[in-house]
């Protein structure tokens, strides 16, 4: 497939200023508010004692990352944004914003949020969220979103390390647990994912994105996205396995997660853009639910 | 743009940008007091 290059002189607005609003869209606030509640759940689950100061401070760095790493995403895609209908109209390629403040803006964002983190919490957790701001920045969305078919799989693990980043800044460390939390997360993004690309299928071939369904065809998607969950639902029982997480959270994943099995199967047999979107919303619900249990498990446990 | 609605947005982003740093200055000197055991 041929690489799109990224545009690098935008058609700037010359009689728009770009607002306050203009700059909080640039931070990907939705996929911010997913990220926020993932590691929330990460210090919860984290073994330790944490000064709530120091809390919110490591989720206020970890946020304002994933913000910063949205912002420079847009700022590189703007010329793949601008081709499709559902990205179109954000800041850059509306031209509202001129991408070189969109650059700054992310850097800017990043540096701060790495040296709060360090100077704050610990380096480990800071040295996880740079990790985490180059992973999604330079490996997924430079090197491996117009390249492969796999982007989303490789790509997948930066929006994975929040729980981790944040387990870090409890423990000071990196432990098998906090693995655990990665894997769900990262198993848990092919099939979220590739239901969105079911749908939005135009959109990434008008792009170039060589998304699975684009490349391989529809039907390898559906079946991957089986394959994924059918890998994905033993990994959501590991917390329990490993005595982490408790009964109802075991529950929760079993139910949630047959659920989720029984989905891909009926989409890998109908090939209706409708069971596609319900897996796509069905699998947003589905993290949530995992992580609300797990975490609001052990809020309870400690307060009996 | 029109003049005034371009000094209101100007105006918009001065007061969101003064907010974030006073929070900044708010979470650095509670952090300090954190640090040094005061809190």
């Amino acid at each position: 497939m041929q690489m799109a290059a990224p545009i690098i002189n935008q058609n700037v607005r010359e009689d728009y200023l770009p607002g306050a609003g203009d700059f909080f869209a640039l931070l990907k606030p939705r996929v911010m508010s997913l990220v926020i509640f993932t590691a929330f759940i990460g210090l919860v689950m984290a073994p330790g004692d944490i000064h709530p100061v120091i809390a919110f401070t490591a989720i206020l760095c970890i946020a304002v990352g994933a913000g910063a790493s949205g912002c420079l995403n847009m700022w590189y895609e703007a010329d793949l944004d601008a081709r499709m209908k559902r990205t179109a109209n954000r800041p850059i390629p509306s031209g509202r914003m001129d991408p070189q403040t969109a650059l700054h803006f992310g850097v800017a964002l990043s540096t701060a949020s790495v040296l709060l983190m360090g100077l704050m919490v610990n380096m480990v957790a800071a040295a996880l969220l740079l990790m985490t701001i180059l992973f999604y920045v330079v490996v997924y969305t430079i090197w491996l979103k117009r390249r492969t078919s796999m982007n989303i799989v490789i790509g997948g693990a930066a929006g994975a390390f929040p729980p981790m980043i944040a387990w870090a800044a409890v423990t000071g460390g990196v432990s098998l647990e906090s693995v655990v939390l990665f894997g769900i997360i990262f198993m848990w993004t092919p099939p979220h994912f590739w239901s969105l690309s079911l749908f939005a299928c135009k959109d990434y071939k008008a792009a170039g994105i060589p998304m699975l369904p684009v490349v391989a065809g529809e039907g390898v998607t559906r079946k991957q996205i089986l394959i994924y969950t059918l890998l994905m639902v033993p990994v959501t029982m590991l917390p329990w396995i490993m005595g982490f997480a408790g009964p109802v959270y075991a529950i929760t994943a079993a139910v949630s997660g047959a659920i989720f099995i029984w989905l891909s199967i009926s989409l890998a047999r109908n090939k209706d853009i409708k069971t596609a979107k319900k897996t796509f919303f069905y699998s947003i619900f589905y993290l949530f639910i995992l992580f609300a249990v797990m975490g609001g498990e052990i809020i309870i446990g400690r307060m009996i | 743009m029109p003049l005034h609605e371009e000094h209101k947005k100007r105006a918009g982003r001065n007061y969101a940008l003064a907010g974030v740093l006073l929070g900044m200055v708010a979470l650095f000197f509670v952090v300090t007091l954190v640090k040094y055991g005061v809190m």
